[in-house]
């Protein structure tokens, strides 16, 4: 694992849907992963959770052609994370725990280690006001799955250096992504557009203006959105897409930022979207 | 595909796995997997129509679709056999469970 010519590794803090999700495309296209989570119970249960959505992958073509799968090792401690090419953050959306975190990454990589913060609506210059060397944390907005979609936003923050934006490069050629670079602030491009939009659309069905079916029918027949704005809810997470509504009607003041009523029941209800088996669909064999 | 909680048809519906050392029919096989594809998508389907192709079930329904076919007929779905094209229509997965559960010619 050192010495000269050593293969890279990815480390991947936080062990939730994204990061085993991250971890995922890494492995397929052949690259080693460590894997970072503090709670114990959730990284138990992580490489059953990969293994899954790597058959996925497979069925869907997105493994490497060579079909080599990276190695998957698992930590509870952010020092396993010492020997990374490069790191990836992709924990729960606060903004103070991201921090937390990136304080502890930066303490145990190699000095000029890019370091990636995975959010959908954080803007990267409060984080990076918040950590040592700045210069080297990028934002990346990953798609779940990120095996299956191939396109993502890179946010290049006012104090992101040039060498942060190689290496952010070289990952995403390595990860064979394309990223498309963004400037920074709440939402970024696709969050601004896209959760605004989902909120409306859950208010709608609160409303009783139409039925959850008929919402993304209309978007799909219509409007051409391939998945339709609540089964895009589910897919993202009904508890993560609130997290991101409120970080960005904190920090823009955008009423239409505020999540409806609808969707805070279904968090409070624990019906959270494909990942509990139910949130505006229903997921699972049953 | 996905059933909408405003509707609760599926909740009743259930899906007992099959023993696994029946011969089972491939009409018994289409069969059952057909209710649990009418139960996800409100339709009923053909045995030769390709579901993907169809746009009624996304590519995350696969998935599903795999884990329903390999627990109710006690098979794994594993290496070049999982493929989207052994689960596009009723046809290829009856085929499939066969040849897996050793009814198959190259058995």
């Amino acid at each position: 694992m050192t010495g000269n010519g050593r293969a890279p590794r990815l480390a991947v803090f936080g062990a939730g849907v994204m990061g085993v999700g991250i971890a995922t495309l890494a492995v397929a296209r052949g690259v080693a992963v460590t894997l970072v989570d503090v709670d114990r119970a959730r990284l138990d249960t992580a490489r059953a959770r990969l293994r899954h959505e790597l058959r996925l992958a497979q069925m869907m073509g997105a493994l490497s052609p060579g079909g080599a799968i990276g190695d998957l090792r698992l930590a509870d401690a952010a020092t396993a994370a010492a020997d990374a090419t490069w790191v990836i953050e992709a924990v729960t959306e606060l903004a103070g725990l991201k921090a937390d975190v990136h304080k502890e990454i930066a303490a145990v990589v190699a000095p000029g280690t890019l370091r990636v913060t995975n959010t959908s609506s954080i803007p990267v210059d409060e984080l990076a006001g918040q950590v040592p060397s700045p210069e080297d944390l990028v934002g990346i907005h990953f798609m779940n799955p990120p095996y299956l979609i191939g396109t993502l936003e890179i946010v290049r923050g006012p104090r992101t250096g040039e060498r942060a934006m190689s290496a952010v490069r070289d990952l995403l050629s390595t990860l064979d992504r394309r990223g498309i670079v963004v400037g920074d602030g709440p939402g970024f491009v696709t969050s601004r557009l896209l959760h605004r939009m989902i909120n409306d659309a859950a208010n709608l069905v609160e409303e009783g203006r139409a039925s959850v079916e008929d919402v993304d029918a209309l978007m799909e027949g219509c409007l051409g959105h391939p998945t339709g704005p609540l089964r895009t809810a589910d897919l993202i997470g009904i508890d993560n897409l609130v997290d991101s509504l409120w970080v960005l009607h904190e920090r823009t003041g955008d009423e239409g930022c505020r999540p409806g009523e609808l969707l805070l029941r279904k968090v409070a209800e624990g019906e959270h979207g494909r990942k509990t088996g139910r949130g505006f669909y229903r997921y699972g064999a049953s | 595909m996905t059933e909408s909680t405003t509707r609760s048809t599926a909740d009743s519906t259930t899906f007992e796995p099959a023993d696994p050392t029946a011969d089972l029919p491939v009409a018994a096989i289409e069969d059952r997997i057909g209710a649990f594809l009418e139960a996800k998508t409100k339709a009923t389907w053909e045995r030769e129509v390709d579901l993907f192709a169809s746009g009624a079930v996304s590519s995350l329904f696969a998935m599903e679709l795999v884990v329903f076919v390999e627990s109710t007929f006690g098979i794994a779905v594993e290496g070049p056999d999982l493929a989207l094209d052994n689960f596009r229509t009723l046809r290829s997965m009856s085929a499939l469970v066969i040849r897996l559960r050793g009814g198959g010619d190259d058995a």
